[in-house]
C-alpha cells in the first residue's frame, strides 16, 4: 500500500451512492409519554467509487443508523438513497433487493457474534455465493471461496476451521470475505476494528486499503477513532446528534477543522507524542439531548463559540470556500459561516 | 531509608483449573506501587492483565485460584486472607473501579442507596454522616449531588464511571485499583475521565493501578508503565522512558500500531500473528513467533528480566547488561524478615 497525497487526488469521478434529506425518527415510551428519538436528521451524503469515506462521531451520534439505512435494515423515515443513480425505494423486486445487498453488503462490529460457531467458517462464503450468483457450479464455488481467503490474507486452508479456532483478527478477515464474494462495489463496515487488540487492528486497516486500491471497493468506514480515520480514509464525515457538523478531505479537516465539536473531538485524541493539550478539560463529554430536540445547534450547549443565532436556526452544512474558490470542504456552523476563524479548542 | 511501598506483588501466579488442563495466566509477576504513584498496565486481551488485578484485590472466584507468590499491601499478605479479614483493608484502603460501570452498579438501587450500602457494611451508621460523604465524594467527582437519587440508566456513560470512582473513595483509600475504567467511553468522556482521576490522585494522594490495552490513553498520566504479554511481565520503566525508549520488540510493535493524527502519514505494519492463547504457550521468548528480530536462541531459551538503563526488559536482545533474575528474589530478602515476625 502507498502513501498518495490524497489532497492531489481527483475528485471522486461517479457517484455511488447519495443519500439526501435521510432521517429517521423512533418512537420512544407508552402512549401517554409517546416521544420521538431523532437517530439521524437531514443527513446528505456521497460515496464515491474506490474511495474510504470515515463516518465518526460518538456513540450515540447516528453513526451505525445510517450503516442500517444504507443497509435497508431500517426504512428512512423520510429522505431518499440512491444507488447508481436509482432511488432505493424502486428496488421492490426480490432481485434487484438482491443485487442490492450483494453489491452493498455489511461487516460488523463484533467477529465473535457474526459469524455461525455451529458451521465452518466456509459455510457462510458458500451460502452467500450459492444466492448471489447461482450461475457457478459447486466447484467454481469452492475455487471462488478460496480465491477471497487469499485477498483477505488467511490462505484457503482457513475455510476448513471452525471460528473457535480462529483469533478475533482473523474472525474478522473471514468477515469481509464473506463481504467479498458477491463482488461488492461498497461494504459498510461498522466499527470493523474496534474489538479488535491494538497490535492487529492495523493489519484490518491494512486491508482496507488493499481492498480499496487493488479491488477497487469503496468502504464506509465507521469509527469513532479518528487517528485510525486518518490512516485509511479519503473523506472524513463527522456526526453530533444525529446530524453532519463537518466533512470534507480528511487532511483538511484534520489540519483545518472547522467546527468547534471537530475541534473539540481532536483535541481529546490520546497521543503520546505529542504535549498534552488542556484546552478540552472543561467539557465532560455528556452525550447531547437528541429526544424531541429544540430547534437551533445541538452543540451549542457545550460550545463556547455560540450566538444568539444558535439557539433560533438549525445550521445547514455549506460548503466553504478560499475567496471565490468553493471548496470541498463542508461545515454546519452560524459562527464559521460567517467567516469567523472558528478556534475553540485547540 | 525510603518509604515502604504501599503494595508489593512478589512472584504472584494465577492459574485457571479447567477440564483440559491448568492453564497459567499469570505466571510469576512481581513489583512495586510506592505511595501516591500511578502505575498503567498494559496488554491485549488474554495477557492476565485483568486476572492480575483481580488476584491483587483478592476477588478470584475459582476455577482461578493464587498458585504462588504473595501480594503485600502495607507489609500484610493478603494471599490466602478469608473475606473477613479481608473487609477490614476493602474499601478502607483498598478500592476497586471495575471496567463496566452498568454491571458493576446495581441497576435497581439509586447511586445513593449504593454508597449507604457500602458504608453500613463498614460499619458506617450515621445518617447525616453517610448523606454529608456520600455528597461530597459526588462532588469531588464533578457531579451534583441530586444524583444520588438517580438510578444508574438515568446517568450517561461517563457520569455512571464518575460514580464508581466516586464509590471507590467513599473512605479515602490508599490505592484504587482500575480495571479500563475508560473504555467504553467517547473520546471526550475520556479524556475528561481521565484528567479527573489524576486531579483527584493529586489532591489525595492515593495510589493507583490503571489496567488499560490502549497504551497512548495513559502516556500522560502515569508514573510507571508495565507491559504484559502472556501472562508476564515484558517491560516495565518510567512511562516517559518506555515512550521514548521502549527496549522490548512488543512495546516496539505496540507503539507502532497507532497510527497518529499529526504529522506525515506513514504506513505502519502491526505486529504479525496474535496474542498466543495461554493453553498453548511458545516455547522459549513467548513473543518469539511474532518478534521482527528473533534469533535462533529465542526459540530455546525464555528470557530473564534483564534490568536495562533502570528499566526491566525481558529479551534476550537486551542482555549486554546483566540479568536480574534477583528481581523477585532480592525483593523476597527484603520483605523476609517481616514474614518471619509475622
Amino acid at each position: 500500500m502507498s502513501m498518495p497525497d490524497r489532497e492531489q487526488l481527483p475528485e471522486p469521478s461517479t457517484e455511488l451512492l447519495r443519500a439526501d434529506h435521510l432521517t429517521r425518527h423512533f418512537k420512544i415510551g407508552g402512549a401517554l409519554s409517546r416521544r420521538t428519538l431523532h437517530a439521524v436528521d437531514d443527513v446528505n451524503l456521497t460515496i464515491g467509487q474506490r474511495e474510504i469515506v470515515a463516518l465518526a462521531g460518538e456513540s450515540g451520534s447516528g453513526k451505525s443508523t445510517i450503516a442500517r439505512l444504507l443497509a435497508r435494515i431500517y426504512s428512512p423515515t423520510s429522505g431518499t438513497i440512491s444507488y447508481e443513480g436509482k432511488p432505493l425505494a424502486s428496488m421492490r423486486s426480490r432481485r434487484d433487493r438482491l443485487r442490492y445487498s450483494g453489491q452493498v453488503p455489511m461487516v460488523f462490529q463484533d467477529p465473535f457474534a457474526s459469524i455461525n460457531p455451529v458451521f465452518r467458517v466456509s459455510h457462510g462464503v458458500l451460502r452467500s455465493l450459492k444466492l448471489h450468483r447461482p450461475e457457478l457450479s459447486a466447484i467454481q464455488r469452492q475455487e471462488e471461496a478460496a480465491r477471497v481467503f487469499e485477498v483477505v490474507g488467511l490462505g484457503a486452508e482457513m475455510l476448513q476451521r471452525f471460528p473457535y479456532e480462529l483469533s478475533g483478527g482473523q474472525r474478522q478477515r473471514v468477515g469481509f470475505a464473506q463481504a467479498l464474494v458477491t463482488r461488492p462495489k461498497l461494504i459498510l463496515a461498522d466499527e470493523p476494528v474496534s474489538m479488535l487488540d491494538v497490535s492487529i487492528r492495523i493489519g484490518l486497516l491494512n486491508l482496507m486499503a488493499k481492498l480499496r486500491d487493488e479491488e477497487g471497493v469503496s468502504i464506509l468506514y465507521i469509527t469513532h477513532d479518528i487517528a485510525s480515520a486518518r490512516y485509511v480514509a479519503d473523506r472524513l464525515i463527522v456526526m453530533y446528534a444525529g446530524q453532519i457538523a463537518e466533512s470534507g478531505p480528511i487532511e483538511t479537516v484534520l489540519t483545518d477543522p472547522r467546527h468547534p465539536y471537530t475541534q473539540l473531538l481532536l483535541s481529546a485524541v490520546p497521543d503520546p507524542r505529542a504535549d498534552l493539550s488542556v484546552a478540552a478539560e472543561t467539557d465532560r463529554g455528556e452525550p447531547p439531548k437528541v429526544i424531541d430536540p429544540a430547534p437551533g445547534c445541538r452543540f451549542r450547549w457545550r460550545c463556547p463559540l455560540a450566538i444568539d443565532k444558535c439557539a433560533q436556526v438549525t445550521p445547514v452544512l455549506t460548503l466553504l470556500s478560499a475567496g471565490d474558490v468553493p471548496l470541498r470542504h463542508e461545515v454546519a456552523c452560524h459562527v464559521a459561516e460567517m467567516g469567523a476563524e472558528v478556534r475553540a479548542f485547540s | 531509608m525510603t518509604e515502604p511501598p504501599v503494595l508489593e506483588v512478589s512472584d504472584l501466579s494465577v492459574d485457571y483449573a479447567l477440564d483440559r488442563g491448568v492453564i497459567r495466566a499469570v505466571d510469576d509477576v512481581s513489583f512495586t506501587v510506592s505511595r501516591g504513584e500511578f502505575l498503567g498496565i498494559v496488554g491485549e486481551s488474554g495477557c492476565g492483565k485483568s486476572t492480575l488485578l483481580f488476584a491483587i484485590a483478592q476477588l478470584l472466584a475459582p476455577p482461578a485460584r493464587v498458585a504462588g507468590g504473595a501480594v503485600r499491601f502495607n507489609g500484610a499478605n493478603l494471599v490466602g486472607l478469608t473475606d473477613r479479614e479481608l473487609s477490614v483493608v476493602r474499601w478502607r484502603q483498598l478500592s476497586v473501579v471495575m471496567q463496566s460501570a452498568m454491571n458493576a452498579l446495581n441497576p435497581v438501587k439509586s447511586i445513593g442507596a449504593q454508597f449507604k450500602d457500602a458504608m453500613r457494611a463498614r460499619g458506617v451508621k450515621d445518617k447525616q454522616e453517610i448523606a454529608a460523604r456520600s455528597a461530597e465524594v459526588l462532588r469531588m467527582v464533578g457531579i451534583d449531588p441530586v444524583h444520588l437519587r438517580s438510578y444508574p440508566h438515568q446517568l450517561s456513560g461517563g457520569m455512571r464511571q464518575r460514580s464508581m470512582i466516586a464509590m471507590a473513595m467513599l473512605f479515602t483509600p490508599e490505592l484504587v485499583i482500575m480495571d479500563e475504567p475508560t473504555s467504553a467511553l467517547d473520546v471526550v468522556a475520556q479524556r475528561s475521565l481521565m484528567t479527573q482521576i489524576k486531579e483527584l490522585q493529586d489532591r489525595y494522594g492515593f495510589a493507583a493501578i490503571f489496567v488499560t490495552h490502549d497504551m497512548s490513553l495513559i502516556s500522560h498520566f502515569s508514573d510507571r508503565l508495565m507491559v504484559m504479554y502472556a501472562g508476564q511481565v515484558s517491560e516495565l520503566g518510567t512511562t516517559r522512558g518506555v515512550f521514548d525508549q521502549p527496549r522490548h520488540p512488543y512495546t516496539q510493535g505496540l507503539l507502532e500500531a497507532f497510527p497518529s493524527i499529526r504529522g506525515p502519514r506513514v504506513e505502519l505494519k502491526g505486529i504479525p500473528g496474535s496474542p498466543p492463547n495461554l493453553a498453548r504457550i511458545p516455547s522459549g521468548c513467548r513473543f518469539h513467533p511474532r518478534c521482527p528480530r528473533c534469533e535462533d536462541r529465542c526459540k530455546e531459551q525464555l528470557p530473564e528480566l534483564y534490568e536495562v538503563g533502570g528499566a526491566l526488559v525481558r529479551c534476550l536482545l537486551a542482555d549486554e547488561t546483566k540479568p536480574v533474575p534477583s528481581a523477585a528474589a532480592s525483593l523476597r530478602r527484603r520483605t523476609g524478615a517481616e514474614d518471619e515476625h509475622a
